[in-house]
């Protein structure tokens, strides 16, 4: 679905993405995890077309990104921030997306399942940070987009929310949509992701079935099989 | 475009400063129409009010609602549309509050009390204060877009004002000064077309009759700016206001990394 061929960016002296490849196959999960500063934003903020990339092609369908916004339709994006206008309710805040992208709202029952439904009608000042996270989670699968880019879907949400939004991206993969979500949770992404795109100083470590790295390295979890990764780097 | 506008006005207008900013001009106006009698007199008091306080409220507003938005516009990014269209739909739906809050505030007391023969003042005063208003505003999303740190770009909002509504005035002093045995009317009025606020300024002073009081360069003014020539060119300068920092904007955000 995403082809990423040698994408560089350099924001303020410093090179963020140094040459990333990177596939991101369509009906799977895929996971980009990586030490901070690994350009894990930068590469998410490429594909939604918010950073312009100084190098590289940035397919989407075989598209390129810097064509036309219209495969943005296609792109439901659940930001790590939650921050919308204070003064517009939830209903209205959900209603201005709706009529944005020009689309019907198909899926709304992330909002029952999160409880979230009695919160829209108050104002997004009032509403907690964790009713605001939820508001961005359920933004997100509103309009049965084939990909979900999320990024750290779960972090602000309490452990009840977040595991119900973990069961609602299995559905999602279940039904042969594309999720691509970061996470700093590697229990999380050894239980959600299909691949791992393991970032590193602006390149791709690895990229491939979780399987596949854990086969590649000997290890039987995820966290020890970066940690074999990472130390294999350093003494190369 | 449209519909960015009107979610952003929407969000805008609830705010509580643009709700006390409308009730300081309702509270200004009445005050001086009450005190003053509403003649030439209060309104150029009121008119002096507008020069200094809309830029400024509407660069530093303006600055701090568009860092503060910077999130949400990242979310608004990743939807299905263009860039340019996204930048004049919260472009719009800043400036149109802001207006509207100023519109309200000048014109409700002398809807109330009537305009008592100064309508042409106060029509051109409503015409300057939202030219300023939308001059402001686009500089706003100019400096938050060029600049990515908000405290220096908050400076630069205030300094913008400084430099526009006090610092200008002192340089046009110091120039009339230093040139003072030189015919230098056709500079000055060509130093009056270049900063929004003198340039909103002398338009206004020109519908009273008192521009005599500004000594000789006021008869070149009253000359110039009485002619339709002038009062084109007065208009076409604004207008070139208005333009160039939309402009300037929408490229910086056209172009800018989120």
């Amino acid at each position: 679905m995403i082809t990423a061929h040698g994408l560089w960016k350099r924001f303020g002296g410093v090179d963020v993405l140094r040459g990333l490849d990177a596939d991101i196959t369509a009906g799977r999960v895929t996971a980009i995890v990586g030490p901070n500063g690994a350009g894990k934003t930068t590469f998410i903020k490429s594909i939604l077309g918010l950073t312009r990339l100084d190098r590289g092609t940035l397919l989407f369908d075989g598209e390129p990104v810097t064509g036309d916004e219209r495969y943005r339709r296609r792109i439901g994006y659940m930001p790590q921030i939650a921050r919308f206008p204070e003064n517009l309710t939830g209903t209205e805040l959900l209603a201005f997306l709706r009529e944005l992208r020009g689309q019907p709202v198909t899926d709304d029952t992330l909002l029952d399942e999160l409880q979230v439904r009695a919160a829209l009608p108050k104002p997004l000042r009032v509403m907690s940070g964790g009713t605001r996270q939820k508001v961005n989670a359920a933004a997100a699968f509103l309009f049965r987009p084939a990909l979900l880019i999320l990024d750290e879907p779960t972090s602000g949400l309490d452990p009840v929310s977040a595991g119900i939004l973990k069961r609602r991206i299995h559905a999602e993969r279940i039904a042969g949509r594309t999720v691509l979500l970061t996470s700093h949770v590697l229990s999380e992404v050894e239980e959600l992701a299909d691949d791992v795109i393991f970032l590193c100083d602006g390149q791709a470590r690895f990229t491939g079935a979780l399987t596949a790295l854990k086969r590649s390295t000997g290890q039987a979890t995820l966290e020890r099989s970066l940690a074999t990764l990472m130390t294999a780097e350093d003494a190369a | 475009m449209m519909r960015v506008a009107l979610y952003q006005a929407r969000d805008v207008a609830r705010s509580r400063w643009l709700s006390a900013y409308a009730l300081f001009f309702l509270g200004a106006t009445e005050f001086l129409i009450r005190v003053q009698g509403g003649d030439a007199r209060s309104l150029l008091s009121l008119a002096n009010v507008v020069l200094y306080l809309v830029p400024l409220v509407t660069v530093v507003f303006g600055t701090v609602y568009v860092y503060g938005a910077r999130e949400f516009t990242e979310l608004l990014l990743a939807q299905p549309v263009h860039r340019r269209a996204l930048f004049g739909g919260l472009y719009a739906g800043l400036t149109a509050p802001l207006v509207v809050a100023l519109w309200v505030g000048v014109g409700v007391p002398f809807l109330l009390h009537g305009a008592q023969g100064h309508g042409a003042m106060l029509a051109a005063l409503l015409v300057a204060g939202g030219a300023l208003t939308m001059i402001f505003s686009a500089l706003a999303f100019c400096i938050a877009t060029w600049c990515e740190d908000r405290l220096r770009g908050l400076a630069a909002a205030i300094g913008v004002w400084m430099l526009a509504a006090i610092l200008y005035d002192g340089l046009v002093l110091l120039v009339v000064a230093a040139f003072a045995d030189y015919p230098i009317e056709r500079a000055m009025l060509a130093l009056t077309l270049a900063n929004p606020i003198d340039l909103a300024r002398v338009t206004l002073l020109l519908q009273l009759d008192i521009s005599a009081l500004l000594g000789y360069t006021g008869a070149v003014y009253q000359r110039f700016f009485g002619s339709a020539l002038g009062t084109g060119l007065a208009v076409g300068a604004l207008a070139a206001w208005i333009a160039a920092p939309i402009g300037a904007g929408m490229r910086a955000f056209g172009r800018r990394d989120f």
